[in-house]
């Protein structure tokens, strides 16, 4: 704390709400990340028996499983496997060298890293953007038709495996229609994109119904909120009201919502990359759990709930500096 | 069971309330149920019994939905698939929801310390992808059933500790409760016998709409090949056996999945009309 933010504080007696809050949404965020942390040790675990045994397999001779052991580091006492990892995370970053491939974990996950992440990125922005004009509709025909069929989607598609969505998806636009290509990517932009369209939908179509559940009640709320009332009565048109208005008042609650929905995405995108032969995350955690690469495997999660913690955090700050409202109680 | 609650008679005079998601949901559970559950009777079929001279066969009158490339009868395999998928769906619910009912109880009701460690044990597991984990822990503990119950035992009880945390931290404020210490009564007897009745029917709610959850991630662990382990037939695994065949016969991997796709709406449908009864009552 600088000299001019102590005196500040002192003036006020103590440091401003919002400093207090930040500090604590921060602490929160550095706590669960050590907890993330102790949980990717223990992951390994969680291997009923030997873990240099189940990765050799059966009829793997002793001398072997004890090099195994080795590699892993499993033959120090368990206090120092613990601090021979955190030593490792905290220094590179790292889990340890892929069994398979030999070069370290954290270097494979970056390599595919970007192809997911856009993979995310555009099933996030498909999914807002679908989610904001569905539960708009839904809204402004309140208790039609139309709106209690909006409504019945999150039933039906909460209970649809992203999987099986993309399954169909292919069998009508890759194999029947031929729009787009079954699997994998080619060069260049175009081909990126093109490549990734479905695989976006698909993501997109699961996350879609749940968002414009909670998206719906937020923009009912706006429609009856006083300054949309005021619009109305200086006689501006409803058109220019809904999407001035409300739609931009409800824009941040989306990606709030996207925000904590993060994981989720993310898991149905390392399955979808796998659907779609797709060269990202999620079919380099397929390869390493067929490869038995437990090092690999514990990178991949670190990363993961790492990615999800912090735009967590993000998100939730952001929302926070925003609007006062979201900031969670001590 | 619900004698000391402090819910008020507030129900309208016109008798029960009428809940059809309730009804819909609950008929199209027993449409499956039944034949799941008679599959061994009524179907002419064994569901591993191959016949490869019959493989890939269109629906017709001997075999309802076709055959498989093995020439195994489809309409047999989704219904014993039913048995095992919607046996395992049940099973591996129970250690979660115990555990998540009572972190959450303890968390909402005590507060302070025990509830700062259990918030942040459901912000650690939450952090990470729910899918990633199940993966990486179904193959970690052992695929098949096993991997399963270990998984979800780990995973699965974060939704009812949440929605119960909250609640119980809301009731702690209330008289009721505040009347029940004064008594005397020790926390065990207040959490048993005063708070559990009255986050029960909550965590039923959570239950019914988490089951559909639970029963599309042990589907897509089937796909993946670490879930249920052939040859016990399952959603999963026919899907994934029907996929190099989607181009010319697609209802190998539709027709397994849109069973899924009918249990998950009946279990929301239950789920959503018990839930429009609490709010109700």
């Amino acid at each position: 704390m600088t000299k001019e933010s102590k005196r500040r504080a002192a003036r006020k007696g103590g440091p401003s709400p919002i400093f207090i809050w930040l500090r604590r949404s921060l602490a929160r965020t550095i706590a669960v990340v050590a907890a993330v942390v102790v949980a990717v040790f223990f992951l390994i675990r969680l291997v009923p028996g030997d873990a240099a045994k189940m990765i050799l397999g059966e009829y793997a001779t002793d001398s072997d499983i004890q090099a195994m052991r080795t590699r892993l580091g499993l033959d120090f006492p368990p206090r120092d496997q613990f601090l021979r990892f955190l030593l490792q995370v905290l220094t590179s970053g790292d889990t340890g060298k892929s069994l398979v491939y030999g070069v370290s974990a954290r270097e494979l996950i970056f390599r595919r890293a970007p192809l997911t992440l856009l993979l995310v990125g555009l099933a996030a922005v498909l999914a807002i953007v679908a989610a904001l004009f569905l539960a708009l509709l839904a809204a402004t025909h309140k208790d039609g038709p139309l709106d209690h069929m909006i409504r019945v989607l999150p039933a039906i598609s909460l209970s649809m495996p992203v999987f099986w969505i993309g399954l169909l998806l292919i069998l009508v636009f890759s194999v029947k229609l031929r729009i787009f290509p079954v699997g994998g990517v080619k060069e260049g932009l175009g081909g990126l994109l093109h490549g990734l369209a479905l695989p976006a939908i698909t993501v997109a179509l699961s996350q879609v119904p749940s968002l414009v559940r909670s998206l719906r009640v937020q923009i009912l709320e706006v429609l009856d909120s006083d300054f949309v009332v005021t619009l109305r009565a200086a006689g501006l048109p409803s058109r220019r009201i809904l999407f001035r208005h409300v739609l931009r008042s409800s824009a941040i609650p989306a990606v709030m919502l996207l925000g904590v929905n993060l994981a989720y995405l993310m898991g149905g995108t390392m399955v979808i990359e796998q659907v779609f032969g797709l060269k990202g995350i999620g079919t380099l955690l397929f390869a390493a759990i067929s490869n038995r690469d437990l090092p690999l495997i514990q990178g991949i999660a670190l990363y993961c709930a790492l990615a999800v913690v912090l735009v967590g955090l993000l998100t939730d700050v952001g929302a926070g500096l925003l609007d006062p409202r979201t900031r969670a109680k001590p | 069971m619900i004698g000391r609650s402090p819910r008020p008679p507030l129900r309208p005079s016109g008798g029960r309330p009428k809940t059809p998601p309730l009804w819909i949901g609950c008929s199209m559970l027993v449409l499956l149920a039944v034949p799941a559950i008679l599959a061994p009777w009524i179907t002419p079929y064994a569901p591993g019994q191959q016949n490869l001279s019959a493989t890939l066969l269109p629906p017709s009158r001997g075999h309802w939905l076709g055959t498989d490339q093995l020439g195994r009868d489809l309409l047999t395999r989704i219904l014993y698939a039913a048995r095992t998928d919607l046996s395992v769906m049940v099973l591996a619910q129970i250690i979660p929801v115990c555990t998540g009912v009572f972190l959450g109880m303890v968390a909402g009701y005590f507060g302070r310390g025990i509830d700062a460690a259990v918030t942040l044990f459901t912000d650690t597991v939450i952090a990470f992808p729910f899918y990633l984990t199940v993966i990486i822990v179904a193959f970690l503990s052992g695929s098949g059933q096993r991997g399963i119950y270990v998984t979800f035992a780990l995973v699965g009880w974060v939704v009812y500790a949440r929605v119960v945390r909250g609640l119980s931290a809301t009731f702690r404020q209330q008289d009721w409760i505040a009347a029940a210490r004064t008594l005397g009564y020790p926390d065990l007897r207040i959490l048993l016998r005063h708070l559990l009745p009255n986050v029960l029917p909550q965590a039923i709610v959570v239950l019914m709409t988490d089951m559909a959850a639970l029963l599309v991630a042990i589907v897509t662990l089937g796909y993946l090949g670490i879930g249920i382990m052939p040859p016990t037939p399952d959603w999963g695994t026919m899907i994934a056996d029907g996929r190099p065949f989607l181009s010319t016969k697609w209802w190998l991997s539709a027709l397994p999945g849109l069973a899924v796709v009918y249990t998950g709406i009946a279990l929301s449908l239950i789920g959503d009309g018990l839930a429009d009864r609490i709010r109700r009552t």
